[in-house]
């Protein structure tokens, strides 16, 4: 595996970039230059080329102050929550309304620190790995072996579904199996890293892992039905005409401090679209919490209830962009009583089976072809749905 | 004369590329013809795998993401 990312000690690589929070550090205190500040620098007028030694060693400080600040401010808030609610506003303790807005004040800004921080390890993380080393890689892998990679490499490969149709085109071409590719095409939306940071923030790693694992076996086992499916004569035939080549994997490679730009401009980019879901979602949540009596769901949504899981995936199917809001939505009603498979089931149903995604596969798809990945995959999802409601 | 092109479908990204490219281009004063690949067997002929790609003078000098404005200078100027 190559980097797309060059270690930062490759001076030679290494070139000034601009830093947004290189203004935050000018501030006075640390804590302003945590992941979730706006920052309002967008250029700076410095030279194309500055001293390399700089540019190396500043980064890295900078990278530890601000995780030093975001600790610090992720151990006050729950603090700071409860004092704002019982001591300032002097709500009253266990009362509904104080339930509610402590849950409130204190998961919205825990969730928006989680997902800066993490979808900045994650963005580092993905920085490793290209969709063209991934296709090198899968190339001449067996069925099996070559869905379990796909799947795997699907979750850490930097991957946007406007960017579907050529990945399709490019796997197909050069010789990978259908049902190879759609193993990465499934899993790459399916396992979302915003789903997954929501996930472990609110309901802990267990299940967050759950979600992961059962994603992917998910898009394994999708992969395997289609590829013994034989329905390469649904893949619309100009694909099967474009003779692309090899990739170019001779590009120039940014260097480490630009890598770690690129995970904070992803980090401004995710949070600055899904900040108000998050309010909402949290908002509507923390009513829930704090106005639903206990086990008031258990009949509709709870185990019991076989009909849930399946009116689960079909609610969440139309609700594609939604994953940050529906997320504590549907983790307050899992505490009134609604059951874990149904919840998986709706969340998968949400993030995994996206509407645009289809639409945009539509160009390389025949419908018979989209319409049996559609059904394949929400067969899938359903069927997790029972398996963890049956299982927990 | 300086050839810019931004292959990709359309997408919020591509967009976006296309509009660092063009500021670069007025604040260093360079001239250049900037074109719009959008058609996906035009787009598969660079053999990219990612889009937004950006290609400068025929050849590919990024995929799957939005450079930042130091490296855009460095490719577009001469």
């Amino acid at each position: 595996m190559g980097w797309l990312c060059r270690p930062f000690f490759r001076a030679k690589y290494i070139q000034k970039v601009e830093y947004p929070w290189e203004a935050a550090m000018s501030a006075p205190a640390p804590t302003s230059s945590n992941p979730t500040t706006t920052s309002t620098t967008s250029t700076s007028s410095s030279s194309p080329v500055e001293p390399t030694r700089r540019a190396g060693g500043r980064p890295i400080l900078l990278l530890g102050l601000v995780a030093i600040g975001w600790l610090a401010l992720y151990n006050v808030i729950e603090p700071l929550a409860n004092w704002l609610t019982y001591s300032l506003f002097g709500l009253e303790h266990g009362s509904r309304l104080g339930e509610s807005v402590a849950f409130f004040l204190y998961d919205v800004p825990k969730i928006i620190l989680l997902l800066g921080g993490m979808i900045f390890v994650i963005t580092l993380i993905r920085s490793f790995f290209s969709p063209e080393q991934t296709r090198a890689f899968l190339g001449g892998k067996r069925e099996g072996v070559g869905n379990v990679l796909a799947a795997s490499l699907g979750v850490v490969t930097p991957f946007c579904s406007c960017s579907a149709v050529p990945l399709f085109i490019g796997f197909v071409e050069s010789g990978i199996p259908l049902g190879v590719t759609f193993s990465f095409l499934v899993a790459a939306p399916l396992v979302n890293e915003i789903a997954l940071v929501m996930l472990f923030g609110l309901f802990g790693w267990q299940i967050a892992l759950l979600y992961m694992v059962s994603g992917l076996v998910i898009a394994v086992l999708a992969g395997i039905i289609i590829g013994r499916l034989k329905l390469e004569r649904y893949v619309e035939d100009f694909v099967w005409q474009i003779h692309s080549g090899k990739a170019a994997l001779d590009l120039t490679k940014p260097a480490w401090p630009q890598c770690l730009n690129m995970g904070w401009q992803s980090v401004k980019e995710i949070v600055g679209k899904v900040w108000l879901y998050v309010i909402v979602g949290i908002a509507v949540g923390a009513a829930i919490h704090g106005y639903v009596p206990q086990s008031a769901l258990a009949d509709i949504m709870g185990k019991d209830a076989w009909w849930s899981v399946p009116a689960a995936v079909g609610l969440g199917v139309p609700l594609y962009s939604n994953a940050a809001g529906v997320m504590p939505v549907v983790n307050a009603l899992m505490e009134k009583g609604a059951a874990l498979g149904t919840v998986l089931a709706f969340m998968m149903a949400v993030v995994g089976l996206s509407l645009p995604e289809m639409i945009i596969l539509r160009r390389v798809l025949k419908p018979q072809l989209i319409g049996i990945f559609i059904a394949i995959l929400a067969a899938g999802i359903t069927l997790t749905g029972y398996v963890f409601n049956w299982l927990l | 004369m300086l050839n810019v092109k931004v292959l990709g479908s359309g997408c919020a990204n591509c967009k976006k590329l296309e509009a660092v490219v063009r500021k670069v281009l007025a604040a260093q004063g360079l001239s250049a013809e900037v074109e719009k690949v959008t058609d996906y067997a035009e787009i598969m002929k660079w053999h990219i795998l990612s889009t937004p790609g950006l290609v400068v003078n025929d050849k590919v000098v990024s995929t799957g993401r939005i450079p930042g404005e130091s490296e855009l200078r460095n490719w577009l100027m001469p």
